[in-house]
């Protein structure tokens, strides 16, 4: 996909393969022939700059053909180069500038709160985009109106565009301070399926206050050349590259047995 | 000359002597509660400044459809966005300075790319904030919104139209923006006076040129229209309260019968009303249009009155505009 559209971000896409597969998967409760279904499960995707892992998994899912992938980022498609709502079916809210997924997410849960409904609303969102304080005016929103039905999900791989997260603007320590806000926290291995199945089950029996389900991921995972280069945050890969990539991937699908 | 006025309009009977003066964020208190009474589905939002911008009005009668974010307007937008999606409509108030001054990303991104029915009202717009001095007059506000596809941009004349507009935009299906004042005006516009969103009221007829004002100089340039009319210049006056979607018919029209035209705003004359007229005229009927607002600096601290008079936003402002830069 990020091969063909010439453009786009393959590391954070990439590593956040697991989690999307978790969600789509086993999670949420959703209908990918019915995607305005009014009891589903929202998704919000904050940082919106990781949307071909978002459609690769949504088209798998059953949301529209697979063929439909390579038209990312091209003049007609309905794959943006970030996710529009609107355009797409199934795109809960557009998503581009980061910091603003958590503040959406939380209205949407105070919604479901207030009217007693059943849906729950799963953010993912990165580190970097930590760094914008719209996030924190959101975690304090989402404390004090007790949203125990917001599940957010950051992606901890450490690397924003300029270098790593600890070098550009310290993040740490991230489970205290959301802690410290009132959020439940969880820490999991962001490629451990069994662990972020877990982990969302344990949120969804929180019902007083927000989970933050800190999932630490590779960026670029089971890529040799991409895993934890800052680099490859914000560019696709060539045509070897590409090759070599998606052979290692195959291998890396291969070691979990024979599945098809 | 109160024969020019138009009757159509039902304006108050005797204009220079208005009955009642309240600030125009009024109406915005009244119209969320008229319209929160008669859909379930409206909210109402505050960035801890519901008093001032009347939104408490709101949340003391429907509290479990009001939130309250603390002073944080970019999640004011965001929540309010996430809200809406859901099929809420949902009014959002603060200070224009802050809200779409802090907020545009968000109003941008989350509020207009997303396309959901979040209806901004920027209260303490213009230099009549007053004392509080330039980091709170918002004299940019319609330049910044207006140029974000999907919106709806409404500048109502008093604190009766506010209502109507804060109504009237409850229902339209999109992202609305609406600019009101903190200072006490004449209210002129009577409960039966016509407000329909992109058609302006024309308010009073005239030959020589026409006057297109929004906000409280609305009302001054009915006065001055008045006192030009005893000195010979014939003023139609204008009230155009919705900047987009702009009366472009209108603006032709008038363009074409007095061939001279003349904008009055509290607001940068870069960017605001008069420069949202002078692109319809360069695309369809080219005539020439004299600018009156803030030009390119930030304003001081005064009274709203000492301040109108001082930026020549008032009566005589007004008037001195027209007689300078119009020769029959």
């Amino acid at each position: 996909m990020l091969h063909e559209a010439k453009s786009g971000h393959s590391a954070g896409s990439i590593g956040l393969a697991d989690i999307f597969t978790a969600l789509y998967f086993n999670v949420l409760n959703h209908d990918p022939k019915n995607p305005d279904w009014q009891n589903r499960d929202r998704l919000i995707l904050s940082n919106g700059h990781v949307c071909p892992v978002l459609y690769a998994t949504m088209a798998e899912a059953g949301y529209f053909p697979k063929e439909e992938l390579m038209t990312l980022r091209k003049l007609g498609t309905r794959l943006q180069g970030h996710p529009h709502r609107g355009t797409l079916p199934g795109i809960e809210n557009s998503s581009g500038p980061l910091g603003q997924g958590l503040s959406i997410a939380a209205g949407m849960a105070l919604v479901a709160k207030r009217e007693k409904k059943s849906w729950k609303v799963y953010c993912v969102c990165s580190d970097g985009e930590h760094n914008e304080g719209q996030i924190w005016e959101a975690v304090m929103f989402a404390s004090k109106y007790k949203l125990g039905n917001l599940i957010a999900i950051m992606d901890r791989n450490n690397i924003q565009i300029d270098g790593f997260t600890e070098q550009i603007m310290p993040l740490e320590p991230l489970g205290e301070k959301y802690r410290s806000f009132g959020w439940h926290v969880i820490e999991v291995d962001g490629h451990n399926m069994q662990q972020l199945i877990n982990a969302c089950n344990e949120a969804k029996r929180v019902i007083e206050r927000p989970t933050m389900i800190i999932a630490h991921t590779v960026p670029g995972k089971a890529v040799s050349f991409m895993e934890f280069l800052t680099e490859w945050h914000g560019k696709s890969p060539g045509d070897k590259e590409t090759i070599d990539a998606l052979s290692e991937l195959e291998t890396e699908r291969k070691s979990y047995g024979n599945i098809d | 000359m109160a024969g020019k006025i138009n009757k159509q309009m039902n304006l108050i009977e005797v204009l220079d002597a208005p009955q009642s003066k309240l600030p125009s964020r009024d109406g915005f208190g009244k119209g969320t509660v008229e319209l929160g009474e008669s859909d379930p589905n409206v909210w109402v939002m505050s960035a801890d400044v519901a008093e001032s911008t009347r939104a408490h009005l709101f949340g003391e009668k429907f509290p479990q459809r009001f939130v309250q974010v603390g002073v944080a307007e970019q999640n004011l937008a965001g929540v309010a966005s996430g809200i809406a999606s859901t099929g809420k409509t949902v009014f959002i108030s603060a200070y224009g300075v802050f809200s779409p001054g802090r907020n545009w990303d968000q109003i941008r991104v989350s509020i207009c790319y997303n396309n959901v029915p979040v209806k901004i009202h920027a209260s303490h717009t213009g230099v009549t904030v007053g004392p509080d001095g330039a980091s709170h007059q918002a004299l940019e506000d319609i330049a910044i919104v207006r140029v974000i596809p999907n919106i709806t941009v409404l500048v109502p004349a008093d604190a009766e139209e506010s209502r109507k507009a804060t109504i009237e935009m409850g229902k339209t299906k999109g992202p609305a923006y609406m600019r009101t004042c903190r200072e006490k005006m004449p209210v002129f516009t009577t409960a039966s006076t016509p407000f329909k969103i992109g058609e302006v009221n024309v308010l009073r007829e005239g030959d020589d040129l026409a006057i297109f004002a929004c906000g409280p100089q609305v009302y001054y340039s009915l006065m001055a229209a008045e006192e030009l009319e005893k000195e010979g210049i014939s003023c139609a006056v204008i009230n155009m309260h919705t900047i987009k979607p702009i009366d472009k018919k209108a603006i032709s029209y008038w363009a074409k019968k007095t061939k001279f035209l003349v904008s009055v705003e509290e607001h940068q004359i870069a960017g605001g009303l008069g420069s949202a007229i002078a692109e319809v005229l360069t695309d369809e009927c080219p005539c020439t249009l004299k600018r009156l607002g803030i030009n390119d600096h930030f304003c001081q601290s005064g009274t709203p009155l000492e301040l109108l008079k001082k930026y020549k936003l008032d009566k005589d402002g007004i008037k001195e505009f027209v007689k300078a830069n119009f020769k029959k």
